[in-house]
């Protein structure tokens, strides 16, 4: 049976992308590394901070992972949570692992942790810039309900690849956020197609910002996750000035567009078809057809 | 924020196990770890709750949770962010469980 990446905690998700109890947690809840903010705040912290990390295989080959837990203050980045991250990486560029591999759910900085939490979150770039910078491999997953927004949307992108599902959500500024700046009739955050519509997985895979889309399955995020631990991966000057260019021309083409079917269609998706409606295998033989998709 | 500590009367529970963590610390949840230590016929429980004034309520479910369950023994630290107690009860049976599931 089918379990779910959507509903599972970090936990559950970590337990079942990675191979068969081959996962071994560093500063687990008993080791109570939690946010010195919360406290002062007055608020109940989590045992973990939010994130679970440690070392597994996954199909044999040595991996480092991290999981955010959305529930918790949805997923924000904190001080710890952000440390966590960023040492994990550090303890990959001395291991060399055959990826990290991140599994993400959160809204972006922990607002209660203010600056902390925007250095954790610069740190973090820096630490997954400077590791892909010596050759080491980073897979993002993006499914859970607390999306992939602000500053960890940041991060995400700063991967190598990702997977997402038509759940998952990625985009900078989240949908409340959006309405709350520019006003509802800019964006109607409590319009659930429209959201999913402009900042889901369909819409990632088709403007060619996701690698992979599954299912909304666990098993089905292990399989593309362990598929992307072989795949091409370029850092340099010339791969980034690439996609910069790439995003400059996007922004030309598609920056007046009000809604995200005009840009499919202009991607060369027909007209009639029904992309909401479509499971993982159809979506994916459809886009497959687009020619301006990864144009 | 309250900080409430209890220690309950429990039978004797399986105690050479790794720590157990279930459930989350979020809105109407709360999360609760369970680890070996102290008394064989006390569970000592540590609750950090951001709703104020519930003491007598949190004490009613842990005496209840202490005569459901082999309990004695171990140590317990709850993060709640007003979970009400039938959530607080399913927690700590879901706790328990995974703890005499885990054949470590």
């Amino acid at each position: 049976m089918r379990k779910r990446f959507f509903e599972a905690s970090a936990r559950e998700r970590v337990h079942g992308v990675v191979d068969t109890d081959s996962f071994h947690e560093f500063l687990p809840p008993e080791a109570r590394v939690s946010s010195p903010h919360m406290v002062m705040l007055e608020q109940p912290a989590a045992f973990d901070d939010g994130i679970v990390v440690g070392a597994a295989t996954l199909d044999g080959r040595p991996v480092l992972v991290a999981a955010q837990e959305g529930a918790f203050l949805g997923g924000a980045i904190g001080e710890v949570h952000g440390a966590k991250l960023v040492g994990l990486i550090e303890r990959a560029r001395a291991e060399r692992p055959a990826a990290v591999v991140i599994l993400f759910d959160s809204g972006g900085v922990r607002l209660h942790e203010a600056n902390a939490g925007l250095i954790a979150v610069s740190e973090i770039i820096r630490a997954v810039l400077g590791a892909r910078a010596e050759g080491l491999r980073f897979i993002g997953l993006i499914g859970g309900a607390g999306g992939c927004f602000g500053g960890t949307g940041l991060i995400a992108r700063c991967c190598d690849a990702l997977v997402m599902s038509e759940e998952g959500r990625l985009a900078m500024s989240g949908p409340e956020v959006i309405e709350t700046v520019r006003g509802v009739e800019e964006f109607d955050s409590r319009d659930r197609a429209l959201v999913w519509r402009v900042t889901g997985g369909k819409h990632r895979y088709l403007l060619g910002e996701a690698d992979a889309f599954v299912e909304d399955d666990i098993e089905a995020f292990r399989a593309a996750a362990i598929h992307l631990l072989d795949t091409p991966a370029e850092f340099s000057l010339e791969s980034v000035e690439r996609e910069h260019a790439r995003l400059a021309e996007r922004w030309q083409r598609f920056g007046s567009s009000t809604d995200a079917p005009e840009i499919w269609q202009a991607l060369g998706v027909p007209a009639d078809a029904d992309v909401a409606m479509m499971n993982a295998d159809e979506f994916v033989a459809m886009a497959a057809h687009c020619p301006g998709r990864n144009a | 924020m309250e900080r409430l500590q209890y220690e309950v009367e429990a039978r004797g529970a399986a105690t050479a196990r790794k720590p157990v963590l279930v459930g989350v610390t979020a809105s109407g949840n709360c999360e609760v770890l369970v680890e070996a230590g102290g008394a064989p016929e006390r569970c000592a429980i540590d609750v950090h709750t951001a709703a104020q004034g519930f003491g007598p309520i949190w004490q009613a479910v842990l005496r209840d949770f202490g005569e459901r369950h082999a309990a004695g023994g171990l140590k317990i630290e709850i993060h709640d962010v007003g979970a009400t107690p039938a959530v607080v009860s399913l927690r700590l049976d879901q706790a328990l469980e995974a703890w005499e599931d885990d054949d470590a």
